[in-house]
C-alpha cells in the first residue's frame, strides 16, 4: 500500500522542531548533569583520603583541626561543626520571628504602596552579596560590639550570627509569603463570616493552614546558613573553638575551605580533606533541600 | 433609648485592642528587618564617598593595593560575568522552554526541578571546590576567567532558568493553541509567539544573574581571581582581579589600608549590584503595568 503524502508531516519543519527539541532537552538535563557533576568531582579529589586515611570517629569527634602539621596533622571537625551550627543556630533564632513576621505582614496586613516597597526592599536585602555583609561584619558590627558589651573581641558568633540572619531573612520570607499566599481566601472568608477579627484569621486559620511551607521557609533559611561562607569567614572570628557563649569567636566549616584551600598543594592531604568536609556540606545541604521541597511540594498537592 | 446591639461589647474592645496591637508588632517587625539596610547604605554612603572618582575607577592600585584606584577589578567583574553569561544564558534559556513547554509531567522533570533547586541550594564554596577540581585540574583550563566563569554559570543557571521559566508560563495557554491550529509546529510556535512576549521577563532574569555574578566571591576564589595582578586580562585564559575578591582583600588582608578604601570599594560593589536590582525590579513592574492579558 503506498503512503498516503498529504497526511506525510515529516516536512522540514518538523524536523527542525525535532531538532529544537532534542536540543532544549540537553539543557534541561544540564541542571541534572552538573548536580551529578558536582558530586562526582568533589567526591574524586576527596575519596581516595576519606578512604585510606581518615578515621571517621577522629573526623566527627576530635576538636582538634591542624591539618597543616607536618609531623601528627590532626583532622577533626568537631569544633568548626559546632562553629557552623551555633552560628546558624543563632542566626535563625533572629531570622525566623522576623522573617515570619514581615511574610504575615506582607501577606495578610499590608495593601497597597506599602506592601509593593517592602516586597522590593526584602528583594534588596537579598541581593547585597556575602562578601559586603563579611565587610559590614567586620566594620560595622565589630566595633558596636565592643562598645555596646564591652567585650575584646567582637567578631563572634554573636557577630555572625545577626549578619547571617539578616542575609537568610529576605529568601524565609519571600518563601514564607508564598506558603501565606497559597492559603485559599474562601479560608479566611469562612472565617471572617463566623465573626473573627483579623489576627484571629491569621492564627487560627491561615497559620495552620500554610504551617508546611512555613517549615519550608525555615528548612531552607538553615540550609542557607549552613552553606554561607564569605560573610561567615569574615565575621566569626575564624579562631578555632567550641563556643561557651556567643561573645567567643568561632571557625565555620565552609570558612575552612575559603581560608585554608588556597595554601595547599593539589593532591596533598591537606587539600583532599577540605574536599572531604565540601562532600560532607554538599550531602548536608542537599537533603536539607529535597526535605524543603518535598515539604513545600507536599501543600501544593494536597 | 441606648442602641446596645450595636455598641462595641467587652469582647470586642478586647479583640480591636489586640489586633492594634499584633498589626504593630509586625509593622514592627517589619521595620526591624529592613532598617539595617538603610543603615548600612547609609554607612557605605557615608564612608566610602569621599574616596569616589572618576580616578578611583579608572586607575590601577598602587602602594601594595593601599592607594591608588579599583580598575583592574571592575574590569575583571566584567570579564568573568560576561563570559559566564555566555554560557549560562543560552543553557538557562534551553532548559527554560524545555521545562515550561516541552516536559512532560513525569520523574524525570521532577529529578529536573530537583536538581535545579539543589544547584541553587549547594554552598557556594563546594561550588568552587568542584570548579578546581573539574575546570582547573581535570579540565586543565588553569586558574582562568574560563575556569571561574564556567564555575560562576553553574552556579546561577538556576537564577536564568527560573526567571525565564516564570515569564514563559505567564504567557497564556490560549496563545499557543492559536498557532497550533493554524498548523504550526511547536517550535514554531515558541519562537513566534511565546518567545516574543515573554522576553523582557527573560531579560530581568538575565539581569538578577549579572547582579548575582557580580557579588559572588566564594566561588571564583580558586578558579580564576587573584588578590593582585599587574596585568589585565587580555583573554579567557588569564587570571583577573575581581571587584568582590578586591573588597575581601583590601578589608582583610593588606595591612595599613586607609579606612574610606575598603568603603570605597565596598560602595562600588553594592552600587553595581543594587543597580541592577532596581533596574530588573522596575522592568518587571514596568511590564506588569502594560500586561495585555
Amino acid at each position: 500500500m503506498s503512503r498516503n503524502h498529504a497526511f506525510d508531516q515529516r516536512n522540514l519543519d518538523w524536523y527542525i522542531d525535532k531538532a529544537v527539541q532534542a536540543l532544549v532537552f540537553i539543557g534541561g538535563i544540564s541542571a541534572v548533569i552538573f548536580i551529578i557533576g558536582i558530586f562526582l568531582f568533589i567526591t574524586k579529589e576527596g575519596i581516595g583520603f576519606l578512604i585510606n586515611t581518615l578515621d571517621l570517629q577522629e573526623f566527627f569527634g576530635s576538636p582538634y583541626w591542624e591539618p597543616s602539621d607536618e609531623d601528627a596533622p590532626e583532622y577533626g571537625i568537631l569544633a568548626l561543626l559546632a562553629g557552623t551550627a551555633s552560628v546558624t543556630g543563632l542566626a535563625m533564632l533572629i531570622a525566623i520571628p522576623f522573617s515570619l513576621g514581615t511574610a504575615i505582614y506582607i501577606a495578610e496586613f499590608a495593601t497597597g504602596k506599602t506592601r509593593e516597597w517592602l516586597k522590593i526592599l526584602v528583594e534588596l536585602l537579598a541581593a547585597i552579596p556575602s562578601v559586603v555583609w563579611g565587610f559590614i561584619g567586620l566594620t560595622i558590627m565589630n566595633p558596636l560590639i565592643i562598645e555596646l558589651f564591652d567585650v575584646p573581641v567582637g567578631l563572634t558568633v554573636l557577630n555572625a550570627g545577626i549578619i547571617l540572619g539578616l542575609m537568610a531573612a529576605p529568601i524565609m520570607t519571600s518563601i514564607a509569603e508564598d506558603a501565606l499566599k497559597a492559603v485559599p481566601d474562601r479560608y479566611r472568608e469562612a472565617a471572617e463570616a463566623l465573626g473573627a477579627t483579623r489576627w484571629q484569621v491569621v492564627f487560627k486559620t491561615v497559620l495552620p493552614a500554610a504551617k508546611n511551607g512555613l517549615l519550608g521557609a525555615v528548612l531552607l533559611g538553615v540550609g542557607r546558613g549552613f552553606g554561607e561562607t564569605m560573610a561567615v569567614l569574615m565575621a566569626t572570628g575564624h579562631a578555632v573553638n567550641i563556643p561557651g557563649s556567643v561573645f567567643d569567636s568561632v571557625r565555620a566549616l565552609t570558612a575552612t575551605i575559603a581560608a585554608e584551600l588556597g595554601e595547599t598543594a593539589v593532591g596533598s592531604d591537606h587539600y583532599q580533606v577540605l574536599f572531604t568536609i565540601g562532600i560532607f556540606l554538599f550531602l548536608i545541604t542537599f537533603l536539607i533541600n529535597l526535605t524543603a521541597d518535598l515539604i513545600v511540594r507536599g501543600i501544593r498537592n494536597s | 433609648m441606648d442602641n446596645h446591639m450595636f455598641a462595641a461589647t467587652e469582647l470586642n474592645q478586647k479583640n480591636q485592642r489586640t489586633e492594634k496591637l499584633v498589626r504593630l508588632l509586625f509593622i514592627l517587625m517589619a521595620g526591624l528587618l529592613i532598617l539595617p539596610v538603610l543603615i548600612i547604605l547609609f554607612t557605605l554612603v557615608y564612608k566610602g564617598s569621599s574616596i569616589l572618582s572618576i580616578d578611583f575607577l579608572f586607575t590601577n592600585p598602587t602602594n601594595g593595593m593601599t592607594e591608588g584606584g579599583i580598575f583592574p577589578a571592575l574590569l575583571g567583574t566584567i570579564w568573568l560575568v560576561v563570559v559566564a553569561l555566555i554560557v549560562s544564558v543560552p543553557l538557562g534559556i534551553a532548559a527554560a522552554i524545555y521545562l515550561s513547554e516541552y516536559a512532560p509531567d513525569n520523574w524525570g522533570t521532577r529529578l529536573i526541578n530537583l536538581a535545579i533547586i539543589n544547584l541553587a541550594g549547594v554552598p557556594s564554596i563546594v561550588h568552587a571546590l568542584f570548579g578546581l577540581g573539574a575546570f582547573v585540574v581535570f579540565f586543565n583550563f588553569g586558574t582562568s576567567i574560563l575556569a571561574a566563569s564556567l564555575t560562576l554559570a553553574i552556579m546561577t543557571l538556576p537564577v536564568v532558568i527560573v526567571a525565564t521559566r516564570e515569564s514563559l508560563q505567564a504567557v497564556p495557554h490560549a496563545f499557543r493553541e492559536a498557532c497550533w491550529n493554524m498548523g504550526a509546529t511547536r517550535w514554531q510556535t515558541i519562537r513566534r509567539v511565546v518567545l516574543p512576549n515573554a522576553v523582557s521577563g527573560i531579560l530581568t532574569g538575565v539581569i538578577l544573574e549579572v547582579s548575582r555574578s557580580a557579588g559572588e566571591t566564594a566561588p571564583i576564589m580558586f578558579t580564576g581571581a587573584v588578590f593582585f595582578s599587574p596585568f589585565l586580562p587580555q583573554g579567557v585564559m588569564d587570571q583577573t582581579m575581581a571587584m568582590s575578591l578586591h573588597l575581601f582583600v583590601v578589608s582583610t588582608q593588606v595591612p595599613n589600608v586607609p579606612e574610606n578604601l575598603p568603603y570605597g570599594v565596598a560602595l562600588v560593589l553594592i552600587g553595581m549590584v543594587l543597580i541592577m536590582n532596581s533596574i530588573s525590579i522596575a522592568f518587571r513592574m514596568h511590564l506588569r503595568g502594560k500586561k495585555k492579558w
